[in-house]
């Protein structure tokens, strides 16, 4: 009976408990809008990091703290042999998917046409693995990078930023669209005699595809320390320019083959890689495999350490503190919203209706049962409008992610569809519809309180 | 009839004073009173004389400044809030000036609310509120609300919802004030059959003279005071 009466008092006044359920609705879609927003934009990010780096790289330990001023004195020696442990270990193999070493470095790189000059961060890595780690999709989200269009077979290759492109002075031999040319005036550093009469090391002749697949492309040089400390300079030659998000990335950036970072890190000595990469199928596997990576190294008494993509890219831990202050920003605000406006809904009904709680408490109801009806009843208001928000905001989803809108995220420098990825919060739509569903019920509480404490022959008199 | 002349109601020296700031209004002044088990009994007053207040204390929905209120031989003081209401639900049945039907139910859920409140079984439940329906006479309308029923419908489900129950004491407040004289003459034969059928006490506050003829007994209040000792009505 109790539930019975909450239901129909309720649509007494139809359109005050409408607008009170419009209201809760509306607050429960924009929050689930913006959570299934927030988590496609983490999705995104974290496709794009696992695509580009994995889920976890084996450093030489010390490294990720101390070792990223000069990354070839941290190499790891013999690294083929622990790619192979790693790969062939029963508990690792079926959680990844590829393991691939990678060779960061520094330097600086030079234009030999016109003497230009500018330092480089450069990353060498194995083409084909790179090309299957762009594969991993585990949010149906598609390939986030690019393919960068080397091959295994050819070292000679590499692409760079378009920054870095504009700084050398490359945007007339590379036909580059928004690319202007330096100032005539622009100062050229002196190259020292020592760096001049350096060899360079020339890979073009080994290069398996050959000239004929190859047209002739614009070269630079590039200088960097060896891990013996000795200056080295490779030549490469430049494949493709890619427009990077970020200008100071986009100003130094260079990627190539591993071959061609490892020939000038190392140079004649022992070839080492900074790191191995780790691309797991599942991202729920990351603790799992991290702790059997320890417990490998821990047994072959390797001095090697494990970080994951959260620790590598720092920018993937502060969006996502970014999505869940904003997140519970807007909670606080709705909450608030759908609190007065749930208290004064039912504030307005216990006045209304105050002879009818006369009438009961006479026929014999407790103050706990009066207190429990308005209780139920703004419960119900909440549950109702959360249910219909949940509705709404699959609604707003399915037209977001129909209408082809797109945005470029900060650091990004290609725009991402705007979509709403409603399936992946399932979480977050049982919590907000369970809040707010509480929030009203909380919010009837002063009201319910007030028409249980009312004197009967008060209200009995109530007109 | 065998407990005829038995006590249903026994009031001892109660008193009512009401604050309003710092005036003090003394609704009820040393009320010493028993109302016959069974029987048909009108409180008449003037207005203001406190018959309504009186029939509030009776109802256990007030409570005395001073004095004992007992109500089927229970001393109703010595219960708190909730035994008070439990106490309601088995005991009293109330019949409203204005109807006070619950607006959301039907007819046969307000007659039935009654015996949900008593705590009865489903199966009683509608066999007892369909009966109470019948005998009332709105059986075909029992699936209307508040506001599909006429002012004379109304105060029939009232009726029923009061005595559905079996209360040992039924407590009507001007029951015929909102309705026509015609209305108002069927209601009150229809109380007078309900109750000789129930066997029920029956005590009204009423002005309405033709409610006044059909008293048992009658009760004179005057400035919140007996104005004359209760007796049998001529």
């Amino acid at each position: 009976m109790m539930f019975k009466i909450a239901f129909r008092s309720i649509f007494r006044n139809y359109r005050r408990s409408l607008t009170t359920m419009l209201t809760i609705a509306v607050g429960t879609a924009a929050m689930l809008v913006f959570a299934a927003y927030a988590l496609y934009d983490v999705y995104v990010l974290q496709t794009t990091a696992v695509e580009r780096g994995g889920h976890l790289t084996v450093y030489s330990k010390g490294f990720f703290d101390f070792g990223s001023g000069d990354p070839a004195i941290w190499g790891i020696a013999a690294y083929e042999n622990v790619a192979r442990l790693i790969r062939d270990d029963p508990v690792l193999k079926p959680m990844t998917a590829v393991v691939t070493p990678v060779q960061f470095l520094g330097g600086v790189a030079e234009n030999p046409e016109n003497g230009g000059s500018r330092t480089f961060f450069a990353t060498g890595f194995v083409p084909a693995d790179q090309t299957a780690m762009q594969e991993w999709n585990e949010y149906d989200i598609g390939a986030r990078l690019e393919n960068t269009g080397l091959h295994n077979n050819d070292p000679t290759r590499g692409v760079i930023g378009l920054g870095f492109a504009r700084n050398l002075g490359l945007c007339e031999s590379l036909h580059l669209a928004d690319c202007p040319k330096p100032p005539v005036d622009m100062p050229v550093h002196e190259k020292p005699a020592e760096i001049a009469s350096l060899p360079r090391q020339d890979f073009s002749g080994l290069s398996e595809r050959g000239a004929a697949f190859q047209p002739a492309a614009p070269r630079i040089e590039l200088l960097a320390a060896t891990a013996g400390g000795a200056p080295n300079i490779v030549t490469m030659q430049i494949d493709r320019v890619e427009r990077q998000g970020a200008k100071e990335m986009d100003d130094g950036y260079v990627v190539m083959n591993l071959q061609l970072a490892q020939q000038l890190v190392y140079g004649r000595g022992e070839h080492k890689v900074t790191g191995i990469i780790l691309q797991l199928h599942r991202s729920e596997d990351i603790p799992a495999a991290r702790a059997r990576l320890n417990t490998l190294f821990a047994a072959h008494r390797l001095k090697l350490e494990v970080r994951d993509y959260q620790e590598i890219n720092t920018y993937y831990g502060q969006s996502l503190s970014f999505f869940q202050s904003m997140f519970s920003f807007i909670a606080i605000i709705i909450g608030v919203v759908v609190l007065f406006t749930v208290s004064n809904t039912m504030g307005m009904s216990v006045m209304e209706r105050t002879e009818e709680i006369g009438t009961t408490r006479a026929l014999g109801v407790r103050r706990g049962k009066i207190r429990a009806q308005f209780l139920l009843e703004g419960a119900m208001v909440g549950l109702m409008g959360a249910t219909l928000g949940v509705g709404l905001a699959f609604l707003a989803a399915a037209a977001i992610n129909s209408s082809g809108l797109t945005w470029t995220p900060p650091g990004d420098a290609h725009p991402i569809p705007l979509k709403l990825y409603m399936a992946g919060a399932a979480g977050t739509i049982i919590g907000v519809w369970i809040v707010l569903t509480l929030v009203s019920t909380a919010a009837a509480f002063f009201p319910a309180n007030r028409a249980a404490r009312l004197p009967i022959v008060d209200a009995l008199r109530h007109v | 009839m065998s407990d005829r002349g038995s006590s249903a109601v026994r009031l001892h020296d109660v008193e009512k004073t009401y604050r309003a700031g710092s005036v003090a209004v003394k609704a009820i002044r040393g009320i010493t009173l028993s109302i016959a088990a069974k029987h048909f009994t009108m409180l008449v007053a003037p207005s203001g004389a406190g018959k309504t207040t009186l029939l509030n204390l009776i109802g256990c929905i007030d409570r005395p400044t001073a004095g004992t209120v007992e109500i089927a031989g229970t001393a109703v003081a010595r219960l708190g809030d909730n035994a008070l209401s439990d106490f309601r639900a088995r005991t009293i049945g109330f019949i409203f000036q204005s109807f006070s039907l619950i607006p959301v139910l039907t007819a046969y859920e307000n007659v039935e609310y009654p015996l949900l409140l008593a705590g009865a079984p489903a199966g009683t439940r509608r066999r007892t509120a369909m009966a109470m329906l019948d005998a009332v006479g709105l059986t075909e309308r029992r699936n209307q609300r508040p506001n599909q029923l006429s002012g004379g419908q109304k105060q029939r489900v009232a009726i029923a919802r009061a005595l559905v129950k079996r209360p040992a004491l039924v407590l009507a407040d001007e029951p015929t004030a909102n309705l026509d004289s015609k209305t108002g003459a069927d209601i009150v034969a229809l109380m007078r059959r309900m109750q000789a059928e129930s066997d029920t006490t029956f005590l009204f506050a009423t002005h309405d003279p033709h409610l006044i003829s059909q008293a048992d007994t009658i009760v004179t209040l005057r400035d919140g005071q007996l104005a004359e000792p209760a007796g049998e009505a001529a």
